[in-house]
């Protein structure tokens, strides 16, 4: 199925969770803030969600700012 | 100095220069810099996660969160909806609920939106964050900003970025003498007697990032900085000499010939 990560359009596989696309992706998962379709998730829920057709996906984290 | 603690919203901080980390030539300049400076407050923005290259290290690598207090801005924001957004996900990310707040109304001068800033820090204090408030040197704004439940103001001392030094010192002392809360002065600081005046006037800490980082010598600057903000805090509390418009001898003339 596709879905949008931070604007991109990407190919991931059926019933793909949260805390699996991170995987996929080599993301630290205590590192980063994901939002799904305008909605923050609470980190102790990434494995619990699963992602759908057409979600928009938002991984954030810090980088250096003033 | 090891006694002379800043304290906000039960938080204790050990130095009073508080450092941003942006552009800096890489992270290991910018964790050496930050390491000279003393600072134990940091300031990070949140942004999108670089997916398509896999080798991008993360700043926390560099940056201990156990070490530092990470506060996340919310630059780049120049609407409520936007900086409460991203206010949300930086908690999200983080480690805490700290937010140096950012509203900013304009781009050429970044000046904060202050009506904006203020619609904002009440959304986000009822959610329960620590709203630090990057404001204008505007004392009416500055009071609000306490009234409303912001524990600190951080008003700038120029337009960020510009090394400028306090632009309006008579403001600032105003804030200063009318909120009962620490005052940070955030932005605009050029170079180490910008900062010790900031802390001569009775500043509670001073917040930068551009004046180290885009020094031709970041690392000296760094430490620069460390001594002005140590020096110019010291000069507050052992009280300056009031300024006169005659000499007045060093020397006695009792026993002269």
């Amino acid at each position: 199925m596709h879905i949008q990560v931070n604007g991109e359009s990407r190919q991931v596989r059926e019933e793909i969770n949260v805390t699996e696309l991170l995987q996929d992706l080599q993301l630290n998962v205590e590192r980063v803030a994901v939002e799904i379709n305008l909605e923050i998730l609470d980190r102790r829920d990434f494995e619990a969600r699963r992602l759908q057709e057409g979600d928009r996906i938002e991984i954030m984290s810090f980088i250096g700012g003033g | 100095m090891s006694d002379d603690r800043l304290t906000i919203a039960g938080r204790e901080f050990r130095s009073r220069l508080w450092v941003g980390t942006g552009k800096y030539k890489d992270f290991v300049e910018t964790k050496k810099a930050i390491e000279t400076s003393g600072a134990d407050v940091v300031t990070v923005a949140v942004r999108r996660v670089n997916i398509t290259d896999r080798n991008s290290e993360n700043l926390l690598d560099y940056l201990d969160p156990q070490q530092y207090t990470i506060l996340p801005n919310t630059a780049g924001c120049y609407t409520v909806e936007d900086a409460v957004r991203y206010a949300r996900l930086a908690r999200a990310a983080g480690v805490s609920d700290l937010v140096k707040l950012e509203v900013i109304g304009d781009e050429r001068t970044l000046f904060p939106d202050t009506a904006g800033l203020i619609e904002a820090a009440k959304i986000l204090i009822k959610e329960g964050f620590v709203v630090l408030p990057y404001t204008n040197d505007d004392p009416i704004v500055a009071q609000k900003l306490v009234d409303i439940g912001c524990p600190a103001v951080m008003p700038l001392a120029a337009p960020i970025g510009s090394g400028l030094g306090i632009r309006n010192p008579y403001n600032l002392k105003i804030i200063l003498e009318s909120v009962n809360v620490p005052v940070i002065v955030d932005a605009g600081v050029g170079t180490a007697s910008d900062a010790a005046l900031a802390m001569e006037y009775g500043a509670d800490a001073v917040l930068m990032n551009t004046a180290i980082a885009g020094a031709q010598e970041p690392i000296a600057m760094a430490e620069a900085m460390k001594y002005a903000v140590e020096a110019g805090r010291l000069a507050y509390k052992a009280g300056r000499i009031p300024r006169k418009l005659y000499a007045t001898a060093s020397s006695p003339i009792e026993g002269m010939l």
